[in-house]
């Protein structure tokens, strides 16, 4: 096996030495009968030639992933600067590990610490932590966080907070005491219904927005955040775009208490689900409920200015079954991609991108609701996502334009709503050109 | 001795990217917007706009910022430089073909939600990770959503709990206590308590092992829904007893979650499925090598029984004839754990970690792990106080005991191991060692390797009666010293802002 | 070896208490603050605040450790120390004078007499310390 150094030679001197006779004789601790005295059933050993072909092979059969896509609903096709993926790739920082030992990992320290000033940036907030696994989950905790702040039980959520964001929030409350109920939509707009947030009360913990919302739709969170603030619970917003914050009002100049996102728009693959990056943001007076970890500033004996892991009492390594979270770690090698990202972009990169997201989505929504039986449901303004309202089944028309055109043109919305099985969900990025976009409308002409 | 101790560290300072920023640069190119614009306040309102215009931002140019993160890096230790003993960390070698296959266009740019008929190669990739993970555990029902190993742990307790509120319906409630080991990773009970259970904690014997005696006796208290156990434990010895205690447990109505942290350990040799346990979470980023990635991203797939099975988090990924699919027709399921699928390029390494190695060669690694292990704590029972006599797995524990006499402690013994090029081991964990040293040398270290760091920690054994101050001085040869962690939580500056600097110093 | 003051009474979880009319002052012990180390956050109950005998009510936390405080005496809450905020190093620096922690609107009179006295704490800390 060529990753273990050791030569047969070596291996058996240093049985030797160890009082051993054979390989064997190494699992004497474990009893005879729960042993495996077989070899397991899985592959014989692969050369790389075979493990590449075997794996290009599998590839090969992902054929979406050479279409011109228009899927977003929480996962983006964004450009990526060719530095990113070359850095990630240092040894230094893909082959290290939690930074323990801050005197050895001041690199990872360092760009941890940017990585939180970035999300404080973006989000408006006072406070980032190293990252959550994802945006979902970030979510998830954000709700036990909001129910640790304020001591109160119920979490009232606009249903049109991603669908696989409130299934996974239901999954980790599920035990607990927490209440979740849902707000509805406006049909008319596609935002939050503001005559549903009656159900905010003084038993609640949090409001929670998805801004643009899970349609697309960008939310009011100022009014949001004074109807939440109102009955003395705190707002959550969730971004699943993350290169929205470009252009839009940050959630913390909306007054935004916990914000929540998933950062995969910043550099990282789509990679058929993962790895992402959560970003969590907060107020600075909630930083001690916070999950996850915090990098923050420390001297040596002479001065010298250093980065350490901070506030570790809130961790489960130390506060066991009371800890703020049961995350262990963060998601180091995607919150390092995302940083340099942010830094390759840099104001201007950030602002110009969310510009042309913006641009092209509102051309392409144009163009389509120009065509003969289309129509885009909702009136609210929009980022680089929106709801189409086809003539027929999205879904049968989904899959003959993809079948024909080679296009995926979006997401049937049958996946998560029964209602208006005839709408889907179409995003467009820089990624998208105007050919592209034109040969979507020509398609969705022909097949519709 | 030949021991080579490090003289110097690439110390280039590199200030924040903050402080490097200059207005006006810039580090990308866009090309050029091709459609019609649009009237912006059509698009978005103002009041919904950024009226900050980024302010504080970098503005840097592409050099800057390979410069900027080259320089950083250089103020790591790595796999990649050398070894990396942390007990339970399982610190690898990083396999560079992972790296290219994960990167193949036809995964990197799958989206999650595109059609299944489109996807079947990502699809099929799952499914037989899932079918070898299961032949590996020996437990059929396998989840690679989790995203990590506490989510994974998480996961796998809440299994638990729908099985117990299944089978036991309204009597459940009186089953709500967990079983841990004083030994036990941290995640556990913090996990446990997100499943809705209470924990109590099982001591461990002079031995180091689980102290049977009071297992008996806490599950004839009642109310046991489970134990959470890691095997080998976290003292890198295997629970001789594993069968009694499974049976202990599952006598008392209680299901055997293992944690699986040390599952390299056992590949190729004993799979939990055969001695008892109901359910277990691996870490793909330990046992099948992903990379760490400085903390992350791993991978947790959750492995149980096939009782359990339906419980499992949906969609699970399952075959028809010849076609893969997502079934998401799961009423039993405890839900979704994650958005999308798990950590799907964690998936694709793994695989062709397991490809590559083969069954001789997963089996080979195991016992290679072991081997570096037991000889680490061969040479070193001299110099340090090794607590426990049995033989040790993958990794073996030792203490401060023959130093603290002279005031030289475990954090110190650490620092001064980066003085000798190491990476330090795992220190102060698990709690039930006092001042704990768990190493952990993996398969991927030499035997030369070993001598070298056998060496150094013989000299600073040595240093630690004759120079203690120089061991507790160390590290020495770093571009920073021992850093001031109270006043750094006392007054924490956890973002860059022009006058940062003043607030902390004001600490 | 801990310094322990004549004039107050002690609990065995390391917490003292001063007696004034009806009012008991409480923080915890130099040998307790020993024990912590550099401590770095303090958090206090809010004054109005009712607690029974033995209740925790705070916590203290240093770099890599957290505890629990727990009143040895019932009563109201009536005052908090929100110095600790800014100076949480007072615990260490000053355990029994400027690092106080809340003061106690007694609900039984007399309650502190039952605690031990400076001579049994010190007894105590030897034989368990």
């Amino acid at each position: 096996m060529r990753y273990i150094p050791n030569s047969p030679e070596e291996r058996d001197e240093m049985l030797k030495v160890v009082g051993l006779n054979s390989a064997d004789e190494l699992f004497r601790s474990i009893p005879q009968d729960v042993r495996l005295n077989r070899q397991l059933n899985v592959t014989e050993p692969l050369a790389e030639p075979e493990v590449i072909g075997a794996m290009d092979k599998l590839a090969e059969k992902n054929t979406a992933s050479r279409k011109t896509s228009f899927l977003g609903a929480g996962a983006y096709s964004h450009y990526s600067p060719t530095v990113v993926d070359h850095l990630i790739q240092r040894s230094e920082f893909f082959t290290s590990y939690t930074p323990y030992q801050p005197e050895l990992t001041q690199g990872t320290l360092q760009y941890i610490f940017e990585f939180q000033t970035l999300v404080c940036q973006l989000t408006g907030m006072d406070v980032a932590n190293a990252s959550m696994y994802d945006g979902s989950t970030a979510m998830a905790e954000a709700f036990l966080m909001a129910q640790r702040v304020t001591r109160r039980d119920k979490v009232v959520i606009a249903e049109t907070v991603h669908p696989e964001y409130l299934a996974v929030a239901k999954t980790y409350t599920q035990h607990g005491d927490l209440k979740i109920e849902t707000v509805h939509f406006d049909k008319e707009s596609g935002r939050t219904l503001a005559d549903d947030l009656n159900k905010l009360d003084d038993k609640t913990a949090a409001l929670v927005i998805q801004s643009p919302n899970f349609f697309g739709c960008v939310e009011d969170l100022k009014s949001l955040a004074e109807k939440a603030h109102h009955v003395g619970a705190l707002l959550i917003v969730v971004v699943t775009e993350a290169i929205s914050f470009g252009l839009l009002k940050s959630p913390g100049a909306c007054d935004a208490d916990i914000v929540v996102a998933e950062g995969q728009s910043f550099g990282v693959p789509l990679s058929y689900g993962g790895p992402y990056v959560g970003l969590f943001a907060c107020k600075e007076k909630y930083v001690r409920n916070m999950p996850g970890r915090l990098a923050g500033i420390a001297y040596d004996q002479k001065g010298n200015r250093g980065f350490v892991l901070t506030l570790a009492t809130r961790e489960q390594h130390i506060r066991r079954e009371k800890a703020t979270s049961n995350i262990c770690t963060n998601q180091g090698l995607i919150a390092l991609a995302a940083t340099i990202y942010m830094e390759t972009m840099g104001r201007r990169g950030l602002q110009e991108v969310a510009m042309q997201n913006a641009q092209k989505a509102a051309y392409a929504a144009r163009r389509i609701s120009e065509i003969e039986g289309f129509s885009l449901p909702f009136s609210a303004p929009r980022f680089n996502e929106f709801v189409v309202r086809a003539p027929q089944s999205a879904e049968e028309i989904l899959s003959k334009l993809s079948a024909d055109k080679n296009i995926i043109g979006g997401l049937a919305l049958s996946r998560y709503y029964d209602d208006n099985p005839n709408d889907f969900l179409v995003c467009v990025t820089e990624l998208n050109s105007k050919e592209q976009i034109d040969n979507f409308v020509e398609g969705l002409k022909t097949v519709g | 001795m030949s021991i080579k101790k490090v003289t110097s560290h690439p110390t280039q300072n590199e200030e924040l990217i903050f402080d490097r920023s200059q207005i006006g640069r810039v580090g990308y190119r866009l090309p050029k917007l091709d459609v019609e614009e649009t009237n912006l306040d059509e698009i978005l309102p103002a009041e919904l706009r950024r009226d900050d215009d980024l302010e504080g931002v970098p503005e840097v140019s592409e050099v800057d910022v390979i410069r900027h993160f080259t320089r950083m890096s250089t103020w790591n230790y790595s796999i990649d430089l050398g070894m990396y003993p942390l007990g339970s960390c399982t610190m690898k070698y990083n396999s560079r073909l992972n790296e290219k296959v994960a990167r193949i266009a036809g995964f990197a740019n799958l989206h999650p939600l595109a059609p299944e008929r489109e996807a079947q190669g990502a699809l099929e990739l799952i499914y037989n990770l899932q079918e070898d993970l299961a032949e590996i555990t020996g437990l059929p029902g396998v989840s690679l959503q989790p995203a990590a190993g506490a989510h994974g742990e998480m996961t796998g307790v809440m299994l638990i709990r729908a099985f117990l509120d299944k089978r036991d319906g309204e009597k459940s409630k009186e089953r709500r206590v967990m079983l841990i080991p004083d030994s036990a990773h941290g995640t556990n009970p913090a996990s446990a308590h997100l499943a809705g259970f209470t924990v109590k904690t099982i001591r461990s014997t002079d031995e180091g092992l689980t102290d049977m005696e009071h297992l008996k006796t806490l599950c004839g208290e009642g109310g046991i829904a489970g134990l959470m156990l890691t095997n080998p434990n976290t003292v890198g010895l295997f629970e001789t007893n594993i069968q009694q205690i499974c049976d202990e447990i599952h006598q008392a109505g209680g299901l055997v979650y293992m944690d699986g942290a040390n599952m390299n350990a056992l590949v190729g040799v004993a799979r939990p499925g055969d001695f008892g346990v109901d359910v277990i979470h691996l870490n793909l980023h330990k046992t099948f090598s992903t990379p760490h990635g400085g903390g992350g991203p791993g991978s947790g797939p959750c492995c149980c029984t096939a009782e359990l099975e339906p419980f499992l988090p949906t969609p699970r990924v399952v075959k028809d004839a010849e076609n893969y699919r997502l079934d998401f027709n799961r009423p039993e399921s405890i839900g979704r754990v994650k958005a999308f699928f798990g950590n799907f390029g964690m998936m694709v390494r793994a695989l062709a970690y397991i490809q590559t190695h083969g069954a001789e060669g997963l089996r080979e690694a195991t016992e290679a792990a072991v081997l570096n292990a037991r000889y680490v704590g061969h040479h070193l029972t001299e110099s340090y106080d090794k607590p426990f006599e049995s033989d040790s797995m993958h990794e073996v524990i030792f203490s401060h005991k023959k130093q603290s006499r002279k005031g030289v402690h475990t954090l110190d013994i650490a620092k001064r191991l980066i003085d000798y090029g190491f990476h330090p081991m795992t220190i102060y964990f698990p709690l039930i060692v006092e001042g704990a040293m768990l190493i952990e040398p993996t398969e991927s270290v030499g035997r030369a390797d070993l001598d070298a760091f056998i060496d150094a920690m013989k000299s600073i054994a040595a240093e630690a009666v004759e120079t203690p101050e120089l061991v507790i001085g160390a590290p020495h040869t770093t571009r920073i010293g021992r850093l001031d962690e109270a006043t750094a939580a006392r007054k924490p500056v956890l973002r860059w802002k022009p006058d940062m600097e003043a607030t902390a110093k004001s600490a | 070896m801990a310094n322990i003051q004549e004039n107050l009474h002690y609990s065995k979880d390391h917490e003292w208490v001063e007696v004034n009319g009806d009012v008991a002052t409480i923080g915890i012990t130099d040998y307790a603050q020993h024990a912590l180390g550099d401590v770095v956050y303090v958090e206090l109950p809010t004054v109005g605040d009712t607690l029974e005998s033995h209740e925790a009510f705070g916590s203290v936390e240093s770099v890599k450790a957290v505890s629990e405080i727990f009143t040895p005496i019932a009563g109201e809450v009536v005052e908090v120390n929100d110095g600790l905020n800014d100076t949480p190093e007072a615990v260490n620096s000053d355990p029994y004078g400027a690092a106080w922690m809340i003061k106690i609107k007694m609900k039984n009179q007399g309650e502190a007499d039952a605690m031990l006295s400076a001579a049994e704490y010190e007894e105590y800390l030897s034989a368990n310390g």
